[in-house]
């Protein structure tokens, strides 16, 4: 690790104040520790703003206000959480260990950083660490890394729960930086790679994460699902959060669909939720809804499985959710 | 810099690197080597100690960001000479076997069993869960054991939360 | 009987290799090398030695001085040239971990990179004929013709299996503290399943008289084979205390743990199978594809168990090596039986299916009156009594063995079984045995390394005292102490327990001291077939949807002679059997094919079970009475829980889904297409 300098901010405006380049942000520390000991973060000060008085969660007209440094913990067993944003809670919980969600932060889980084998070690290129070394997962270890949206500079796949069901909810994410005070929509938030996979968010240099806020909760029934290959304290093969409102008649009042493990954000599935509106809520139409959503999936050799593990949760958790 | 922590009690007060992690400060600085160094990622748990009474990763922990911070290691779970009930029944039960992971797996349980709500396995998301074998086994899956004495642990954590 | 040392390790009292106290202490970080094959082409060490804190560096550039008869994996920096991605090339000490760390990130290492080649196959142009395998068994087998029993057979199985390579991943990394003395003797403390033999390697690799060197262990975090042969750490330290003029500790990182502490070798595994209408074996051919270094020859044995576990009239089983640019593979519980054993009985469950037999029935048809390759008598052999005693427990008697036809939900359920076997083999030992302050005091070097040892040679010594075992202290852990062999190859127990034995005896003839070294008796041992065997059971669910596979239940019966410790036995039985749950079903080290190594080099990446994963999980043993083994009548326990594991899982989702997976682990990716 290299040498850095620390400093605690006393308030957001203070930890904007602090920031120069070469500066980060410091929240739960359980991904950003771990990437400055593996050298892929080499920040050369640190402000920590996990004790700023972000770490509330209040009512906010029909839909609820998270702040930045609240504890993933705090959230998924918040009372109003657990009422009101049960898939939230579900996502959360699926995630880490509970060591590390005692420690992780909300905004921390949306920003932390790909867990793609080779944008860990640095002794290996990686356009996400260092653009235009290259990226050898295409050729190489790619089991569990994107089918959807990639590009050739990366592949990589966006690791959290929490983003994929704060992408199904609509969540905006609230930010403080040197250019002002800003709201940023999910999905919106992360981006495709495209040719410059070293940039994750829409998020400007200096630009600190306050708060969370959802809107009401959707109509109908909702789920979180997560396929992984232990029973517990792994990153997602396939994650879904969907929400389900199916019309008395039995058709498909609204829907929200979201993918975890499959692309470079949490991967809003906008082509199946076209297929689904107004369509009779039932097998055959989650499975069409699933193959449009995937026909756009560019599998690479080692991850094929991610298509029909996709497909087949859908249908499957759709399934659980008619009434 | 300096910083002022406590830890099992006794305040500390250290000049440290901002590097060093809380882990390393326990270990190579108080000479408390019960936490242990196992994967020094987040990925194993056999760091776990309590911070502010909830259970936390040492080894994430940069040590400077501690200020003020009260420490629990599993060198102060025992009281004067008294076994702590989970230490107590990890005897009891055989839930160790080389004891590498025992210090962070006993230091988990004590905050799990604090802590309120539900977890992955939980079927209903309101309410208090009842703290079934299978809720043990998930809320302990973030403390690996190599040895493969999860079957005991779960047994001797039920002892005790009974 | 409460583990001895348990009240130390439950209040953290316990001291591992990385904790001892000691004054000066310097930190050493090793620089490893980035390519899989080529040569150092310069070293610049001019900012790294300017850094904060920094003491020395030790590089290839500047060979310290070794013996040359060190193993080459312990031969730090003598050559340029690199074997494989992650071999050590430099070092730097310097006051603190984080200053060590910071400035083995700044040393600059050029290469000239050579062309490598690290993938296993199984028509690889490099593979060749060992003259033996581990630990000294003939590389080849033959009896009769498996053509001719091949063409005699109603039903034939013929299938290829393929394991990955798979690390130890014990929880205490390796690590060594290093103290060389005014007098030139060096004390280590060392993460070691063996001191005597790690003293007498690294003595070696020194260029030292054994005596001079000193390895104390005395708790270990766990092995599972890879600190059953002293590790590059042990020797950096030695080096480096020695560069700098005072203690150094080196202590691994888990990511350098998958780089140079050894690993279980891939294996490419081809069995054909024949058998009569009545499911009798008429053919048997086990052949094996493995890798090894550039540096050291390590074979594994494994097509060893096939050569012991069903009657035949043709026998043939092989091994074949290939030596490609990777760290050299070691030892992994049960090396050999392991992974050779998921072939076999997965074949053998094949064959059931093919013959149309009940999978309990056809091993109990094909059990053998002696040593089938060898034609040896067995000193006990009782795996038809542990598969009839484990199909009872398990409910085995109302399965349907169609496949795919039990669903619970959207999960696929089925049920698998599979035999287990390990050697029960000895190495000599010395113990001494003395009374002290009114107690008795019992002094090997042996290790436990999470096994309970402390525990077991204290009830074995209180029984040849015909004491309570509160009398008894049992010292181990220090090279010091009489020799002993190391904690492997379920061999601690009867090795050691043997020499505390006699040495107890000893102790009651001359009243006041007694002594053992059992190396005379064990060269004069009757030529027997001895082996602990083992059924295993699993039942699993499938999620017909995504292909998790979730283990429901799962028993093993075992048969390994007389059981010291009833509580001891049952925690290494099932934590065999979990390790054995994560070879089925999440265990693989994934080869780096562009730049040499292993990608997946973390607990995250590399998945062991976890505690959620561990539904019902249960151990038994039958009684079994083998005068022709030790004093203790005892076989190992410590490697047969892992043996069928993989083979029972697969068996049972082959039971649950209908599909044959002949490749580990049984990833969720495998089943969905």
């Amino acid at each position: 690790m290299k040498a850095f300098g620390y400093a605690r901010a006393a308030d957001p405006a203070d930890a904007v104040a602090r920031f120069r380049p070469g500066t980060m942000y410091l929240g739960g520390g359980t991904n950003l520790v771990d990437l400055m000991r593996l050298g892929v973060a080499e920040p050369e000060a640190l402000v920590d703003v996990s004790r700023l008085p972000l770490s509330g969660i209040e009512p906010e007209g029909d839909g609820l206000r998270v702040g930045a440094a609240v504890r993933n913990s705090d959230l998924a067993t918040h009372p109003l959480v657990r009422e009101r944003y049960p898939m939230l809670a579900r996502a959360v919980l699926a995630g880490a260990s509970g060591q590390v969600r005692n420690m992780a932060t909300v905004a921390g889980n949306l920003l932390q950083r790909t867990r793609c084998p080779y944008f860990q070690d640095v002794s290996k290129p990686c356009n996400k660490r260092r653009p235009g070394s290259g990226c050898p997962a295409i050729a190489g270890d790619h089991a569990n890394l994107a089918v959807l949206g990639h590009s050739p500079a990366c592949v990589a796949t966006h690791p959290s729960d929490l983003a994929v069901a704060l992408v199904a909810l609509e969540a905006r994410v609230h930010v403080t930086g040197p250019g002002g005070t800003r709201v940023v929509p999910m999905p919106g938030l992360h981006r495709l790679p495209g040719d410059e996979p070293q940039r994750d968010t829409v998020l400007e240099p200096g630009e600190l994460v306050t708060a969370v806020t959802l809107p009401a909760p959707p109509p109908g029934a909702s789920l979180y699902r997560k396929v992984r290959e232990r029973a517990s304290f792994a990153f997602a093969l396939v994650s879904i959060a969907a929400v389900l409102d199916v019309a008395p008649g039995g058709t498909v009042a609204g829907c929200r669909i979201a993918l975890g493990g499959v692309a470079h954000v949490p991967w809003r599935a906008e082509r199946a939720e076209r297929v689904l509106r107004g369509a009779p809520a039932g097998e055959e139409a989650f499975l069409r809804a699933a193959e449009a959503e995937l026909e756009g999936a560019e599998p690479l050799p080692r991850n094929a499985y991610k298509v029909p593990l996709a497909r087949n949760l859908i249908v499957r958790t759709l399934l659980e959710l008619t009434p | 810099m300096e910083i002022t922590l406590e830890v099992n009690g006794v305040p500390h007060t250290v000049v440290v690197d901002p590097r060093i992690s809380l882990l390393d400060l326990l270990r190579e600085r108080l000479e408390l080597t019960g936490s242990k160094k196992g994967c020094d990622h987040g990925q194993c748990g056999a760091c776990t100690v309590l911070i502010d009474g909830r259970r936390a990763l040492s080894c994430l922990a940069l040590a400077v960001a501690q200020e003020g911070s009260e420490i629990t290691t599993v060198e102060g779970l025992a009281g004067d000479g008294q076994l702590h009930p989970l230490q107590a029944a990890f005897l009891e039960h055989d839930a160790l076997q080389c004891g590498y992971c025992t210090p962070g797996q006993l230091c988990s349980a004590v905050g799990m069993l604090a802590e309120r709500g539900p977890s992955a396995v939980t079927e209903e998301l309101t309410g208090e869960p009842e703290l079934t074998a299978a809720e043990i086994r998930e809320r302990m899956s973030g403390n690996l054991c190599r040895c493969g004495a999860y079957p005991n642990i779960v047994t001797a954590i039920a002892a005790v939360a009974r | 009987m409460i583990r001895i040392e348990g009240r130390d390790k439950v209040t953290g009292r316990a001291t591992y290799a990385a904790e001892y106290p000691v004054k000066r202490l310097a930190y050493c970080y090793p620089v490893q090398a980035e390519i899989a094959h080529g040569r150092v082409a310069g070293i610049d060490t001019t900012t790294a030695l300017a850094m904060p804190g920094v003491l020395t560096v030790l590089s290839c550039m500047e060979p310290p001085e070794l013996s040359p008869e060190a193993d080459p994996e312990l031969a730090l920096f003598q050559r340029r040239e690199v074997a494989y991605r992650g071999q050590f090339v430099a070092a730097v000490v310097a006051d603190s971990y984080d200053n060590a760390r910071a400035a083995a990130g700044a040393v600059r290492v050029a290469y000239e990179p050579a062309s490598h080649d690290v993938r296993l196959r199984a028509d690889h142009p490099g593979l060749y004929k060992p003259e033996k395998v581990n630990p000294d068994l003939p590389t080849d087998t033959e009896k009769g013709q498996v053509a001719a029993g091949l063409a005699a057979a109603e039903v034939t199985v013929e299938a290829t299996y393929t394991t990955p390579a798979t690390h130890n991943n014990p929880m205490e990394p390796h690590a060594t503290v290093a103290l060389w003395s005014g007098a030139g003797d060096l004390t280590l403390f060392d993460a070691s399943q063996g001191v005597t033999y790690a003293r007498n390697i690294v003595a070696q690799a020194l260029g030292l008289r054994p005596e001079r060197v000193r390895v104390v262990s005395r708790h270990v975090g766990g092995g599972f084979g890879s600190k059953g042969t002293p590790r590059p750490n042990a020797v950096l330290a030695a080096l480096a205390a020695r560069a700098a003029g005072r203690p150094v500790k080196v202590a691994l990182t888990r990511h350098q743990m998958y780089d140079v502490t050894g690993y279980r070798t891939p294996t490419i595994q081809r069995i054909r199978l024949g058998a009569d209408a009545e499911g009798r074996i008429t053919a048997l051919e086990h052949e094996v594809a493995e890798q090894s270094s550039t540096l050291v020859e390590f074979a594994e044995q494994t097509a060893s168990p096939t050569r012991i576990m069903y009657a035949t009239p043709s026998l043939r089983t092989a091994h074949r090596l290939v030596r490609l640019d990777v760290a050299t593979p070691s030892w992994m519980r049960a090396p050999g039986e392991c992974p050779g054993m998921f072939a076999l009985e997965s074949a053998m469950d094949e064959l059931a299916v093919a013959a149309g037999l009940d999978p309990v029935e056809l091993r109990v048809r094909n059990d053998p009156d002696a040593e089938p390759a060898s034609g040896l008598p067995f000193s006990s052999r009782n795996l038809v009594a542990c598969l009839r005693e484990g199909a009872r427990r398990f409910g085995w008697q109302d399965r349907d063995p169609a496949p795919g036809a039990r669903r619970d939900g959207r999960r696929l359920v089925g049920t698998g079984v599979a035999s287990s076997t390990y050697p029960a083999r000895r190495l000599p030992s010395q113990a001494s045995a003395s009374i002290e302050n009114g107690g008795y005091v019992v002094r090997i070097a042996a290790a436990d390394i999470g096994t309970g040892a402390r525990t077991a040679l204290t009830r074995i010594a209180a029984t040849a005292l015909d004491v309570d075992p509160d009398l008894v202290r049992i010292e181990l852990g220090d090279s010091d102490l009489p020799h002993a062999s190391l904690a492997g190859g379920s061999m601690g127990t009867a090795s050691w327990g043997t020499a505390v034995t006699l040495a107890c005896q000893d102790l009651l003839r001359d009243g006041k001291h007694g002594f053992a070294d059992t190396t005379e008796i064990l060269r004069t041992l009757p030529n027997l077939a001895r082996h602990a065997f083992g059924a295993q059971f699993a039942e699993v669910r499938v999620d017909a949807d995504t292909g998790e596979v979730r283990i429901s239940r799962m028993l093993g019966v075992f048969a390994a002679g007389h059981i010291v410790d009833a509580t001891l036995a049952r925690s290494q039985f099932i934590g065999g059997m979990i390790m054995g749950i994560g070879m089925a079903l999440m265990e693989q080290t994934v080869t780096d094919l562009e730049f040499g190594g292993f990608t997946n080099r973390d607990l995250a990446q590399y998945h062991v079970p976890v505690n959620a994963d561990i539904e019902r999980i249960d151990a038994v043993w039958l009684d079994e009475e083998d005068d022709e083994l030790n004093p203790m009548g005892a076989k190992g326990i410590g490697e047969i829980g892992i043996v069928g594991t993989a083979a029972a899982v697969a068996n049972a989702v082959y039971h649950a889904t209908g599909r044959r997976i002949r490749d580990l682990p049984i990833t969720p990716a495998k089943l969905l297409l």
